[in-house]
């Protein structure tokens, strides 16, 4: 069981992730957007894995990324980005803020399931 | 591990459905010469969320519908594509569009309508200039089908040093290839630096791998994909083993003549292929889906309410408070003494306190912002003044202002109509309007705020405003009233007229405003909702309508009133006025039916014992209750006035059946029931009498005319 926090503003998407992790017995927190997350990750820690959207109000995933490997408790912690395939500047981009890898969406649990198992 | 995904849909639909509201509102606000940057965000970011969820979700027809829109909107965000009116409008219809696609969806149907085609050929045609199909997709298929061998190869992998800063794990990775690859052999070469520069948070480490594979090259080297940038790696196939296909092979030399830049474009093709296979396997996987859901949809209809944490607090709060409430007086009842009594006395005033507040908050979380009803109307005031060719601008204040669910719904319609009333009839057309003197864009104000616990909505335009002449001469026509009359009355009550049934002052029927639905309909909505609406206007300088409704259905501020042994309620809002009942100044006239002078005006009388058919008092002291139904004034007689409060409704028809002249029942402090008076339905029940009453009043209006006339 790992403990993984779950960023993402669209809310059938995070219930989707959050319900496939948590079926697969992980421990999931869950986010609305980089603000939230980052003061989840401030606040919590212990966090195995991060899970985050791209394209969100508030504070993007980029930049959340960017902002999570300041923290020293993050600081070698997978943080995978859900892109979408024509998203492949952005995959760089988030590779220079410091992320693991990316799933592509649209991905289905099984999908999901597989990614997160290249990191855990 | 299989998951249904159908789960998921009513979170989705109802969330696309706020991001199109968000885009649309964004789309409004859009300045075509200014295009400000946080707006096209917010725009994108809406169909990005839409597009992930419904190709999640497996609604194909709305996930290919968004990628288009979604394309220009990146081309529009990156300031690759200049905006113009014209493409706000196209983002406005296919915000429709989706709507429309989405309650299909929902319906449990497939997705696509007409103007799902049309809007389509339209993004193509605004992205044509662009056409990039990713080439080689084919070519890359067709490679991946060539009949596999197992073969020998070696792979080199020399990350960057910083590669484990992105929480990459090289262990990780060769665990992931042992599912692809036999790992035959594995040889690690160390680059360690002096110890005075070693940094343990990198990795001097490279590596070379011999596998034994079945898979593609791009498959195998799929679990190096997310380092492709930060890492050298090299695939050579060993040939001689076993005949290895020839593409591989030239692959294999391109690769390692040209080191990591190859590789990292490969590794992009490696996404497109994945995402297209991704893609397949959706579409194979919606019919499931799909079949799913179809039973589902019908119990899925029934509505759903956000509210705010705060809220939810609050009341669990005020439920800790009853709980200890309850506790308190629990213990004090199980061995109750006399000297108790101050303390029960303190703990039920505390009780009926925390009652009052739990009430309070209950209410609190049926009310929502009027925003939500507010939010079609700049879209609506846009369209239509397009549509009609004229410049008009809506203002909107008060959006947060909190009503009702039930009552919002309700009064949607309604405010739709005036708003369309307030463009089309009220704001003039550019030109007249500078004729005037008056700015080109006309204004349309929508205004809601809380007064005396009563909800008040205002709709304003500056536009031409009612013409009393008009007005009079179109009800003569249509025998409303008569010459004498009109010149009777004053501007208030002509401005009513257009409250009549069938009268519509718009010289010619338009599409916009004549639909049938006259202003006679927007008033019985309002008052079926115990509200009222009146007008002012001033020609040439504008309309303003005002609407007032209770907050809330649940609760009404009643007047109680005995009728010999019996409480009924009167809505307080219907009460105009209240007098001593006095027999000289009744007239009795044919039909059994009594009116009452009432200084200058007649009124009809409605005795409540009668319609009723109960006991009553001597007459001598009752009082009547003069209230006002459909625009006229009724005098019902009753016994007595008791209290005024609010009294909390209870349907009569779902308890018991309906009864004419009732609307519903409470239950008072003592637990008796008490009936609410139902004032248009009395006036029914009071029937052909009234009618007489009225004929009568009518004479002897005309009465007073000729005399006046005389005197005159």
């Amino acid at each position: 069981m790992a403990k993984i926090l779950a960023v993402d503003d669209s809310a059938s998407m995070r219930q989707m992730v959050s319900f496939t992790l948590k079926g697969a017995g992980h421990d999931v927190t869950e986010a609305a957007d980089g603000v939230e997350a980052l003061s989840v990750a401030k606040t919590q820690g212990g966090f195995d894995l991060v899970i985050s959207d791209i394209n969100m109000p508030n504070m993007d995933g980029i930049t959340l990324i960017k902002e999570l490997r300041q923290l020293a408790s993050f600081k070698f912690t997978p943080i995978l980005m859900l892109t979408t395939e024509s998203g492949a500047e952005k995959k760089g981009e988030g590779k220079a803020a410091g992320a693991t890898g990316w799933i592509v969406k649209p991905f289905n649990p099984d999908q999901l399931l597989a990614t997160v198992g290249k990191v855990l | 591990m299989s998951i249904d995904l159908s789960q998921f849909h009513q979170v989705f639909f109802e969330e696309s459905i706020e991001g199109l509201d968000i885009m649309e509102s964004a789309l409004m606000e859009l300045d075509v010469a200014e295009v400000d940057h946080e707006i096209i965000n917010s725009i994108f970011r809406a169909a990005h969320s839409i597009k992930g969820g419904s190709a999640t979700f497996g609604f194909k027809s709305v996930s290919d519908f968004t990628h288009d829109l979604e394309t220009i909107l990146d081309q529009v965000r990156d300031g690759r594509r200049n905006i113009s009116k014209n493409d706000i409008d196209i983002f406005l219809q296919s915000v429709d569009c989706m709507r429309e696609m989405i309650s299909l969806l929902q319906a449990g149907e497939d997705g696509s309508t007409e103007s799902t085609v049309e809007l389509q050929k339209q993004f193509a045609r605004m992205l044509e200039n662009e056409q990039s199909e990713v080439p080689g997709q084919n070519a890359e298929e067709q490679t991946q089908q060539a009949e596999a061998q197992d073969c020998l190869a070696t792979i080199k992998f020399v990350p960057n040093k910083e590669i484990l800063q992105t929480g990459n794990d090289v262990v990780r990775m060769f665990l992931e290839l042992q599912e692809f690859a036999e790992i035959v052999d594995i040889k690690c070469n160390t680059a360690l630096p002096a110890f005075s520069e070693f940094n343990p948070e990198e990795c001097f480490l490279s590596w070379e791998l011999v596998v034994r594979s079945d898979r593609k090259e791009n498959e195998i080297l799929s679990c190096f994909e997310w380092v492709s940038d930060d890492a050298l790696i090299e695939y050579v196939p060993q040939t001689s083993t076993t005949g290895a296909s020839p593409s591989d092979a030239i692959a294999a030399q391109g690769l390692s003549s040209e080191g990591s830049t190859t590789e990292s474009l490969s590794s992009n093709s490696v996404d497109v292929a994945q995402a297209k296979t991704l893609a397949e396997k959706e579409k194979q996987e919606k019919p499931k889906a799909r079949a799913a859901t179809g039973n589902k949809t019908t119990a899925s209809e029934s509505g759903s309410i956000r509210v705010g944490i705060d809220k939810i607090d609050n009341l669990i709060n005020m439920v800790g408070e009853l709980v200890i409430t309850q506790s308190m007086l629990g213990q004090l009842g199980t061995d109750f003494e006399v000297n108790q009594l101050p303390k029960l006395v303190e703990g039920l005033g505390q009780l009926e306190q925390n009652t009052r507040e739990l009430q309070e908050s209950v209410m609190r979380i049926r009310m929502l912002p009027i925003s939500f009803t507010f939010s079609r109307f700049p879209r609506m005031v846009r369209d239509l003044s397009q549509k009609l060719g004229k410049n008009a601008h809506l203002e909107m204040h008060g959006e947060q202002t909190e009503l009702d669910k039930t009552v919002m719904e309700k009064i949607g319609d309604p405010l739709v109509h005036l708003v369309r009333n307030a463009v089309d009839h009220g704001i003039e057309m550019p030109a007249d309007r500078l004729a005037q003197g008056k700015n080109e864009t006309g204004t349309v104000t929508l205004n809601a705020y809380h007064q005396s616990g009563n909800v008040v909505i205002e709709i304003a335009d500056d536009g031409k405003g009612l013409d009393r002449d008009m007005l009079v001469s179109k009800a003569v026509d249509k025998g409303v009233i008569n010459q004498n009359e009109a010149d009777l009355l004053s501007d208030e009550q002509v401005f009513d007229l257009i409250f009549h049934p069938g009268f519509s002052t718009a010289k010619e029927i338009s599409d916009v405003s004549g639909r049938g639905v006259g202003m006679d309909v927007v008033k019985k909505n309002i008052q079926a909702l115990n509200g009222a609406v009146e007008l002012k206007s001033e020609k040439g300088a504008g309309s303003t309508i005002t609407i007032r409704l209770p907050l809330t259905l649940a609760i009404l501020d009643g007047q109680l009133v005995r009728v010999g042994g019996n409480i009924y309620i009167f809505p307080l809002v219907s009460i105009v006025e209240s007098m001593q009942y006095k027999e000289g100044q009744v007239n009795e006239i044919a039909g059994g039916c009594n009116v009452f002078r009432l200084r200058d005006d007649y009124v009809p009388i409605v005795e409540l014992h009668r319609a009723f058919g109960v006991h009553c008092d001597e007459q001598e002291n009752a009082l009547m209750v003069v209230v006002e139904s459909d625009g006229e004034k009724v005098g019902i007689v009753v016994d007595e006035l008791l209290a005024q409060q609010q009294v909390v409704i209870k349907s009569l028809e779902q308890n018991y059946r309906r009864v004419d002249g009732v609307s519903g029942a409470t239950i008072l402090g003592d637990g008796t029931v008490a009936l609410i008076l139902d004032i248009p339905g009395i006036v029914k029940l009071a029937g052909e009498n009234f009618k007489a009453g009225q004929a009568f009043i009518a004479s002897r209006k005309q009465n007073d005319l000729h005399q006046q006339q005389a005197v005159g």
